[in-house]
């Protein structure tokens, strides 16, 4: 018996466990970017709509988020706007999924049972490495066939697709170090998004100091995007050059990170992470013997790792401020978009207002997730026993509640100072900008608490789907938010979600009337949410 | 006596599954009480309605005279739960998880909860996620026991300690039964009923079949009679109660319901009796009896 003997076996129980969950991300993507192709194709049918497109896309704000201005052609056009969101969406669906067949089952024990079985020391991970695989090469072709068939060249449709499904494979790649690593599944998930999120960052600063390519309208990304796999997605240039040595370095880098995961197992017990386990005191400290002190306890870690996060990303962001000045001066056609925005803000306060509305969904994701906490507990089992102790119910889920909602606003305060610490240190004036850029980001923060209600409302009404769903919503916010536009989807769609209702501020005037509705809205639903989680039996 | 729990008729249904099904249910201030049944029959559901963590669908719960769904945080302070299968958090010491549940059940007995770490050799300050399944049954008996309650709802607790623990555990319960405490035990340990328990109730399918105290639910199941003869006995088929005869050479074997030896000795006597025992059911066939399909003998006299 080898120490793969039982692989296809275990390959098998995995498909069969994600049977729903993995086509759905996979057919969701796949819709999500022939949607957007076709209004790609529709929007854009002039030559000279194409090159306002390029214009206007070649800004530090929209590159950051998008990735840099490939061509004027619809596939490029189509790659720039949807590329960097869906990478990050197939990296999430990735490193999901390969903790969750790894450590989750050690956490929970399955690992231990089916590991007695006969089954080799390294099939588990085996075979959740090639059931991600297996997905992100289904992703691949549904893409390539998707494109292909609105029209687009087979090689670029070939090439979104490979690119995509090789960075779900490298992060497939990341996660499976970071189960090895972390003791944990809620460590493990965290370490993959970590490392997620400076490849984000890495390609967002590359792309956004990228400089106009000599006589065209393209952008040269800077070193950094050649730094992170999703940068090199973007570095393939599938429409134009066709780098297909590109798809080579991110073989490379996932085979390099399996090879490192394995070598880590064969350094560490079943149900064991690298790290050991320290003694805790032997009483409790006063400040625990609370609901609420419980809660912070329990999510003081997300709450330190996502405010790093958040510092990071608005010293980066604040930085890249600088650019957009010196952009508008070298670009007449943009410093032209820009006033017909017809905003009284300067073109920096455009770009912050953009950056900041952007951030600010990505600031809900700690939301979700602390929130989600409740659900987690319920569903672990931990909250039985302490509901039968003298806590009410409406009292337990206030703590979490409001470590979710205090969070939210600390993250959003400190990824603005962030930003304006950066920012102001380049304009020479540090309070000024610390000031105005934390009140701006402080103004979006009714979009994260607005879906925190909802998030509440299905903890309360729909346990069992209360974790899809919460995520869900989530994910339809962050799409509307990056391509409702470009789809041209109409205002009652892109009203769904909270965060179009919010003006960009520093570029606009704060809207009280939005701000009051959202969180009136949220309350709502949060107090509906505790009424119902109070009338419903305990979900295991 | 007053009745600490007093369930009537209560219905409890996960979509078409009727777990809980009109079951009846009376706990007396100051007894140990044990809950027994098979795995599935409905056990942890009750507790768990009694805890006000479940909604009832209908019928009528009373826990030390409240409602458990209404008045469940006033009645909390009251009681204290060891659910069967203690999850805690991975990161909380040991020490920490019994503090925690201690104060929010509104406070412990520091010197009674050292006691209590030091009988069962816990160790507090261990992270929960190393702990093995005894170890976190300790925990949640721990914070129980350092509680001052009326109530105790132990849901299997001692299904992971070994032997030693076990009378540990023991110990306390009597003490708890001493001091005038009500302590409701669910339990597949029979040693740990009979030593522990002043009456049962045993739940099947959603309902109380049987509740009495040991003696009682003895004499409501069959008894195993051997008899030797000068002759061969023949013609006890026939008699009314006795079941499963088997005749040996001079020694006849043969299980008899309750209330029936009359007849079956007045039978007997014409054969020669040269020698009767009569084995009264051991405690795992009198469970095995209730459990299994075998109806109890009360319910085939009806």
């Amino acid at each position: 018996m080898s120490s793969f003997t039982g692989t296809a076996r275990l390959a098998r129980l995995a498909l069969r466990r994600d049977r729903v969950q993995l086509p759905v991300w996979v057919f969701g993507l796949g819709g999500v970017l022939a949607a957007t192709a076709a209004s790609v194709s529709g929007a854009y049918t002039t030559d000279a709509e194409r090159a306002a497109y390029a214009v206007t896309a070649a800004n530090p704000a929209a590159m950051a988020f998008n990735g840099p201005v490939l061509g004027t052609d619809l596939g490029s056009i189509t790659m720039t706007e949807t590329f960097t969101v869906l990478a990050v969406f197939v990296a999430l669906m990735s490193t999901m999924a390969v903790v969750r067949h790894t450590r989750q089952n050690e956490e929970t024990g399955r690992a231990e049972l089916v590991g007695s079985a006969i089954v080799g020391r390294h099939a588990p991970l085996t075979a959740a490495l090639i059931t991600v695989a297996g997905a992100n090469a289904a992703l691949a072709v549904l893409v390539g066939l998707l494109l292909n068939a609105n029209g687009l060249s087979p090689a670029g449709s070939w090439g979104i697709g490979l690119a995509l499904g090789l960075v779900g494979v490298v992060f497939a790649g990341v996660a499976a170090v970071a189960a090895q690593l972390s003791g944990t599944s809620r460590g493990a998930n965290g370490l993959a998004a970590a490392g997620l999120g400076l490849a984000f960052l890495l390609r967002a600063v590359g792309d956004s100091l990228g400089e106009q390519a000599p006589g065209g309208v393209t952008t040269d990304s800077a070193f950094f995007s050649w730094l992170s796999p999703i940068g090199w997605g973007h570095q393939l240039k599938p429409f134009t050059e066709t780098n297909w040595w590109v798809l080579g370095l991110l073989a490379v880098l996932a085979g390099l990170l399996v090879a490192l995961a394995y070598a880590l197992t064969a350094h560490r017990d079943l149900g064991a992470g690298m790290l050991p386990d320290r003694a805790g005191p032997a009483t409790a400290p006063r400040g625990l013997l609370r609901p609420l002190g419980l809660a912070w306890r329990l999510q003081r870690g997300a709450v330190l790792g996502w405010s790093v996060a958040m510092v990071v990303l608005g010293v980066t962001f604040g930085a890249l401020g600088e650019e957009i000045d010196e952009m508008l001066e070298n670009n007449p056609q943009l410093a032209e978009v820009f006033r017909q925005f017809g905003t009284d803000g300067t073109p920096a306060d455009m770009y912050f207002g953009m950056v900041l509305g952007l951030m600010a969904i990505a600031a809900a994701g700690y939301t979700v997730q602390a929130l989600l906490r409740m659900r987690a507990e319920e569903s672990s089992g931990v909250l039985e026993p302490l509901l039968a102790t003298a806590v009410s119910r409406p009292r337990w889920m206030l703590g979490h509640i409001l470590i979710a909602t205090a969070g939210t606003v600390l993250l959003l305060v400190l990824l603005g100072s962030g930003a304006g610490l950066s920012y102001g240190l380049i304009v020479g004036d540090v309070p000024g900008q610390v000031v105005s850029l934390a009140g701006a980001a402080l103004a979006q923060a009714p979009g994260p608490l607005a879906l925190a209600g909802a998030v509440v409302a299905v903890i309360g009404l729909l346990p069992g789907r209360a974790v899809a769903l919460a995520w869900g919503a989530l994910v339809v916010c962050v799409l509307l938010g990056q391509v409702g536009l470009l789809l041209e989807l109409p205002q009652p769609v892109l009203d769904i979600s909270p965060f179009t209702h919010l003006p960009p501020v520093p570029a606009a005037e704060v809207a009280v009337t939005p701000i009051l509705s959202l969180l009136a809205a949220g309350l709502l639903l949060t107090a509906a949410g505790v009424a119902a989680f109070r009338r419903r039996d305990l979900t295991m | 006596m007053t009745a600490a729990i007093s369930v009537t008729k209560l219905v409890k249904t996960f979509g078409p599954t009727r777990a809980l099904d009109e079951l009846d249910l009376s706990v007396r201030t100051g007894e140990v009480h044990g809950f027994l049944g098979p795995n599935g029959a409905g056990k942890s559901t009750t507790i768990r309605v009694l805890l006000g963590l479940l909604r009832r669908d209908s019928g009528e719960v009373s826990v030390l005279g409240a409602d458990p769904w209404r008045d469940a945080v006033s009645l909390h302070r009251r009681l204290a739960y060891v659910p069967g299968d203690v999850n805690l958090w991975p990161n909380l010491s040991g020490g920490e998880a019994i503090d925690l549940f201690g104060a929010l059940r509104g406070g412990l007995d520091p010197g009674r909860r050292a006691e209590l770490v030091e009988r069962f050799e816990l160790d507090p300050t261990k992270k929960c996620r190393a702990y093995s399944k005894g170890n976190r049954q300790k925990v949640a008996l721990v914070a129980a026991f350092a509680s001052d309650v009326e109530l105790y709802v132990l849901d299997e607790p001692t299904a992971g300690l070994d032997p030693l623990m076990d009378s540990v555990f023991r110990s306390y319960v009597q003490e708890a039964r001493e001091a005038g405490r009500t302590v409701l035990l669910s339990s597949h340990i029979l040693g740990e009923v009979e030593a522990l328990c002043d009456r049962i109730s045993i739940i099947r399918e959603g309902r109380i079949v049987e509740s009495g105290t040991l003696g009682e639910l003895r004499h409501l199941t069959r008894t195993t009679v051997s008899v030797r003869t000068e002759r061969p006995v023949t013609g006890l088929d026939g008699l009314p109660g006795v079941h499963d005869v088997r005749n040996g050479d001079d020694t006849t074997r043969f299980e008899i319901e309750p209330g029936r030896f009359d007849a079956v000795l007045r039978h007997l006597a014409g054969f020669g009796v040269l020698d009767l025992t009569s084995t009264p059911p051991s405690l795992e066939e009198l469970f095995l009896r209730f459990y299994g399909g075998d109806a109890p003998a009360e319910a085939e006299a009806k």
